[in-house]
């Protein structure tokens, strides 16, 4: 009985705890200013969804946290995100280590022209995670096992990423962004390419990543958001417009914009 | 004479077209039918009834006209009056080729009348011509050389025109000289353009390919827009320039800073050839890898950086990896060129056909022997002349090969990567 209540503690105690926490951030490209203001906490080992009409800034906003909008040349930021509280943009942070922490999934599955195999084994060879063949090998194989996927492939690991499906492709990228041990994964409309059936593999393989692994989401499925996350951003033309708890912003946002986009009257 | 019949044809063309196709559109309203083809096609397959084959007939018999005098045999005053008479035929029967061609047409022409389709059968068939010109003349070329080969065969041993070690076509002044019937060993001139043609390369794919890198990942695309279209300027500098650049500047500095090293060198050398022939081909090298360094999507890279790979990192893993059969190929066409390059060889590396490594030594190639043989003046049926179509033929043979070698890693590599 008093295990079972130190467990359900101890889960609150995770819920709350703050994973990222975004200060007052506004992105410019160029002269063109494509967030405002932007404030909001990410909660660790909880699936975070991004939503709003396209062009609203959520991928933008995504492409913060790791920094990747570094390698954009006329993209700049201003204000203050902080990772387990250290400034990300901090100049002594290394953005290598940091990508590393933050892994990330495209909209459009990307996996590199190499095995499969290879492509699992990529991040953790230039991270220097395994010093020696078998430990490469454990490594591949308990992405892969994380990703959900091992059992597909675990006959062809040396035939090329790409000759898997789409869905199987998109869990590669997974997979191979599992292999750095990351603390956070971010995914930028993971199933947008993706027909029903392995949609659903994907948002079932996010559920169960939640546990290890705290997770954003940016997707343009309103179903999907309410699946898959405990937590929901609504971005609209730039600026977080809600931010709260999936349930309640589905249910009873409190914001006319929102109500509008979530009934399908903006988007 | 040629000229005002082409001119006279232009103007019928223009008439046979506007006339044919006002008649089409008088078509259009007399009945209830549809027209079937636009009143352009009607006057465009009246071109293809008329002028076409009589445009044909006209220059095929005229270009046959010397070859049909001469071989008639006759004399001169006879073959003056031949050739006016022949030219007066020529242009009567291409008038009645029009003539019947216009009546055969208004026959055939009415509202149904699929012009359309004539016309869309007449473009493949120029397009078909076109094609078949160039595989013929390929082929046409590549038959000469053969039979010219085997004329110099019929001659020479073709074990010792391959594996001889002794070049010197010079015909012979005394009869006791050394190779007085001539010696026709072709090693030692691949063995030079192998010479040139490595050394070039080892200073082409470094700088070239490090040079695409830099512009396609590394440079701002201010820099990469200057940067780009100089490189072009440069791959189109004529190679004699290149040429005389090494004459005179590479080729004594090489002499002297290795004569100051304690080497012996001459003043025309395989490394002066080959460096500058290697900058010669870094533009080209570059900017076509930098075109396949370019095409490989951005999403690849992005999916290395969000791992928390460097630039560099993600180049050689990544993409160089994805861009490589575009560049083998790249390399390949820079070893094409270097193989048929003469100019800079004439100027730097020399003429005397040295059978050597060596580097600092005068070395020649297959190409400068070709121009060297024939050039000046030269009888045919001499083995010193058909030995340049064999050179053409083996130098032929070794870029098929090349090309057949590039196309199978292209190949491996698609399958692997697509
Ligand atoms: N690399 C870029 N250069 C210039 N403008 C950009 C770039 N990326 C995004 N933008 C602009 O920023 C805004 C937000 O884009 P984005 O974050 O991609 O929106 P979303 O992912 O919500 O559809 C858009 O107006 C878009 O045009
Ligand atoms: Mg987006």
């Amino acid at each position: 009985m008093n295990m079972i209540v130190s467990d359900v503690a101890m889960g609150v105690e995770m819920a709350d705890q703050v994973k990222i926490k975004v200060n007052d951030v506004d992105v410019f490209y160029g002269a063109k200013q494509a967030l405002f203001g932007v404030e909001l906490d990410i909660k660790a080992n909880q699936v975070t969804s991004l939503i709003g009409p396209s062009g609203c800034g959520k991928s933008t906003f995504l492409k913060c946290l790791n920094r990747m909008n570094d390698t954009v040349d006329i993209a700049r930021i201003q204000g203050l995100i902080t990772l387990d509280g250290v400034n990300v943009y901090d100049s002594k942070i290394d953005v290598v280590e940091l990508r590393a922490r933050v892994g990330m999934v495209f909209q459009k599955p990307n996996p590199f022209p190499k095995s499969i195999y290879e492509n699992i084994a990529y991040g953790a060879r230039i991270h220097g995670l395994a010093s020696t063949k078998a430990d490469l090998d454990a490594i591949v194989a308990s992405s892969l096992e994380k990703a959900g996927l091992f059992e597909e492939v675990k006959d062809r690991l040396h035939e090329p990423g790409t000759s898997l499906s789409g869905g199987q492709q998109q869990r590669l990228c997974i997979a191979r962004a599992i292999a750095v041990s990351p603390e956070v994964i971010l995914m930028d409309e993971p199933c947008s390419a993706l027909d029903p059936i392995a949609t659903a593999k994907v948002e079932e393989l996010i559920d169960e990543l939640k546990q290890n692994y705290t997770i954003v989401i940016v997707t343009h499925s309103m179903q999907q958001a309410a699946r898959v996350s405990q937590y929901t951003a609504f971005f609209h033309l730039g600026t977080l417009v809600e931010y709260g708890e999936t349930k309640k912003i589905f249910t009873s946002p409190t914001d006319k914009r929102t109500e509008d986009y979530i009934t399908g009257r903006i988007g | 004479m040629t000229s005002f019949v082409l001119l006279s044809f232009l103007l019928i063309s223009a008439f046979l077209f506007l006339y044919f196709r006002s008649k089409a559109i008088s078509f259009i309203g007399s009945t209830s039918q549809k027209l079937h083809s636009r009143p352009e096609f009607h006057g465009g397959a009246a071109l293809i009834f008329t002028i076409i084959p009589a445009l044909f007939f006209y220059s095929f018999v005229s270009i046959a006209k010397d070859l049909f005098i001469r071989l008639a045999g006759y004399n001169e005053s006879e073959a003056q009056m031949v050739a006016s008479l022949y030219d007066v035929i020529t242009l009567a029967v291409a008038v009645l080729i029009i003539v019947l061609g216009f009546l055969l047409f208004t026959k055939k022409q009415n509202i149904r009348f699929p012009a359309r389709h004539i016309v869309e059968k007449a473009i493949m068939g120029v397009l078909f011509f076109a094609s078949g010109i160039a595989v013929l003349t390929t082929i046409g070329i590549f038959l000469s050389v053969i039979f010219e080969s085997l004329s110099f065969f019929s001659q020479y041993a073709f074990s010792d025109f391959l594996f001889g070690l002794q070049w010197s076509p010079q015909t012979a002044l005394r009869e006791d000289q050394v190779g007085s019937s001539g010696a026709f060993g072709a090693v030692p001139l691949f063995a030079g353009t192998a010479l040139i043609t490595v050394i070039a390369l080892l200073v082409a794919v470094p700088v070239g390919l490090s040079a695409a890198i830099y512009l396609s990942d590394y440079a701002t695309p201010k820099f990469r827009s200057i940067a780009k279209p100089i490189l072009e300027v440069l791959a189109g500098i004529p190679t004699v320039v290149y040429g005389f650049f090494a004459a005179l500047t590479i080729a004594p500095f090489i002499r002297n800073s290795s004569e100051s090293l304690g080497f012996t060198a001459s003043s025309e050398s395989a490394l002066a050839a080959g460096l500058v022939m290697g900058i010669m081909l870094i533009p080209f090298i570059s900017s076509l890898s930098d075109d396949v360094i370019n095409a490989v999507p951005q999403s690849l890279r992005d999916g290395s950086y969000g791992l928390g790979a460097t630039k560099s990192e993600t180049m050689k893993r990544v993409v160089l990896p994805a861009a490589l059969p575009g560049i083998v190929s790249a390399v390949l066409l820079a070893v094409s060129r270097a193989i048929g390059e003469t100019m800079i060889v004439v100027m730097a590396a020399g003429q005397s056909a040295n059978l050597t490594i060596n580097p600092l030594e005068t070395v020649t190639t297959v190409t400068v022997q070709i121009v060297a043989l024939l050039t000046g003046d030269i009888e045919f049926d001499t083995p010193k002349t058909l030995s340049a179509f064999a050179l053409g033929l083996v130098l032929f043979i070794i870029t098929l090969i090349l090309n057949f070698i590039a196309l199978r890693v292209v190949k491996k590599y698609r399958e692997q990567y697509d």
